[in-house]
């Protein structure tokens, strides 16, 4: 099972600024490893977020996203204690969600 | 105008030229560089580690199913605030000056009653293959995040750590006849854009030791202390550094001790 | 040295882990995964800002694109865009000078601020677009960031 992300949800005036770190390889499918073998390619490729059963962000990666891929954005129309859920897809049929108390 | 007043205005001239040079604010590389750090703000991937090393710490495991929350790192079952900042040290249930790596392994094998062959498996991770010990170590440094480094030197065999240190430190080997002096005894010293802290002072050993473990960009990887000596040495050619040797620990008592009093700031990021 | 252990347990490594996968029936959505996205697959601005339907854009000082001018490792390069033109729909990153140009896309919904701040590998020194869509047309922001060190490599 991936690892956890790192969310940070905190309110600044009425917006809620959001910082994310996930922890995934990122893997761009053109680097070699030692043996000289190309690693297979393995990225997130999707990202959602809801709050209140509202999306408010969807993003589409490639793979140049940095390996341990950060993110941030800001939304309006969350409060203190309401649920901010995060979830990420990848390449590799894998996914991830992880859910944090705005405060 | 005599021979004196000439030399006097053509350095006028030269300094008015570099002024002027300098004036549009180019910015140097080293400032850039900092500002490119400037950028990551607070948000260090390290913190990923921590997370999961927080998890491992807690979670019951091994043979006897218990958690590292009664580990002795030196303050007391369970105690990691500060304790980072006070190692190595001299522990009495071992007879061993230990760093954090190599106590923690004694936690993992003789607390928990985790097989050493399971604990060691994945000293540095690398991509999907994680390792724990970077994790826990990530998470056990952080705790030490304001506290001074506080290394006394008060047993005879933290005295002879720090002293096989220091002979390691400046003994030149291998087919380059390098030493870890040979690039860390100077300051102003630069391999590429980065700049060489000089070790054998208060405040180069500082300004490096306070740093460590540290998220290394470059490889996206949190990597420790026991990590950033065994590839000091393999870039010095010298043979691999045994994890958690006499060696490795006499190292980081040494650069420990010369970075005496300052202020942990680790887990950074570094390029 | 280093490499003749490193072959050896290579080896070995490869078998378990080829074990493994097989076991797992993880080998074939690992070894065949493909993006089926073409824009992402684009090679050439032009055919990445084709593939995300767009064809005009015009320079925009509304857009703040803030990234480093040298970035010690291209592997990580923080960028951060703030779009003050009104109706902003979606911020869309590229970097002209890598193999792939588009990576990454933002949907703005309303009620989420038109800002996103990431990190991106940059293979070597590069124009950073962000191109923001809006009710009113597409627009861009370009920023030149200088690379040291190579960002898609070891």
């Amino acid at each position: 099972m991936p690892d956890p992300m790192r969310i940070r949800a905190v309110m600044m005036g009425d917006v809620v600024d959001v910082k994310i770190l996930m922890s995934h390889v990122m893997e761009t499918g053109q680097r070699k490893n030692a043996d000289g073998d190309l690693v297979p390619a393995h990225y997130i490729t999707e990202v959602t977020a809801t709050c209140k059963g509202k999306t408010v962000m969807k993003a589409g990666w490639g793979p140049s996203v940095s390996k341990n891929p950060y993110f941030s954005f800001r939304f309006k129309g969350g409060a203190k204690g309401d649920k901010l859920s995060i979830t990420w897809k990848d390449t590799a049929g894998g996914t991830r969600t992880d859910e944090v108390t705005i405060n | 105008m005599s021979v004196q007043d000439r030399y006097i205005s053509l350095v006028a001239a030269c300094t008015l030229l570099g002024a002027s040079l300098s004036l549009p604010a180019e910015q140097t590389s080293e400032e850039a560089i900092a500002e490119y750090h400037a950028m990551f703000g607070d948000e260090n991937p390290a913190e990923l580690w921590q997370l999961r090393g927080e998890e491992l710490w807690k979670t019951p495991r091994g043979s006897r199913q218990v958690s590292l929350e009664a580990c002795d790192l030196g303050k007391g079952p369970g105690v990691i605030a500060g304790a980072y900042a006070e190692l190595p040290r001299w522990f009495e249930d071992t007879g061993k000056v230990q760093d954090l790596e190599s106590r923690l392994v004694t936690c993992m094998t003789n607390l928990q009653g985790l097989p050493e062959s399971e604990v060691l498996a994945v000293k540095f991770g690398d991509g999907e293959q994680k390792s724990e010990l970077e994790a826990i170590t990530a998470y056990v440094a952080a705790a030490s995040r304001g506290s001074r480094i506080t290394i006394p030197l008060d047993h005879a065999a933290e005295k002879a750590a720090y002293a096989l240190g220091e002979s390691v430190f400046f003994y030149r080997a291998g087919p380059h006849d390098f030493a870890c002096a040979t690039c860390h005894s100077e300051s102003g010293k630069r391999i590429r854009l980065q700049t060489l802290p000089q070790l054998t002072t208060s405040e180069g050993a500082q300004a490096a030791y306070t740093r460590w473990p540290a998220y290394r960009v470059s490889q996206g990887e949190l990597r420790t202390m026991e990590w950033r000596l065994q590839d000091c040495l393999r870039q010095q050619r010298l043979p691999q550094l045994t994890y958690g040797s006499d060696v490795a620990i006499g190292l980081t008592m040494y650069l420990a001790r010369n970075a005496n009093g300052g202020e942990m700031a680790a887990p950074s990021i570094k390029r | 040295m280093k490499k003749t252990r490193r072959d050896f347990l290579g080896l070995t490594g490869r078998l378990g882990l080829a074990a493994a996968t097989l076991a797992s029936g993880l080998f074939s959505r690992i070894a065949f995964a493909v993006d089926t996205r073409p824009a992402f697959e684009a090679t050439s601005l032009k055919e990445a800002l084709a593939a995300i339907g767009v064809t005009e854009h015009q320079d925009s000082t509304e857009i703040i694109l803030k990234a480093p001018d040298i970035a010690e490792n291209g592997a990580v390069v923080p960028v951060e865009v703030t779009s003050k033109l009104p109706g902003t729909r979606s911020i869309t990153l590229l970097v002209e000078k890598n193999p792939h140009q588009l990576s990454a896309e933002f949907e703005i919904p309303e009620g989420t601020e038109a800002f996103i701040a990431t990190r991106l590998k940059v293979a070597e020194t590069s124009n950073v677009l962000a191109v923001v869509k809006t009710d009113a047309g597409v627009f861009h922001a370009a920023k030149v960031v200088k690379v040291t060190l190579g960002g898609c490599g070891g």
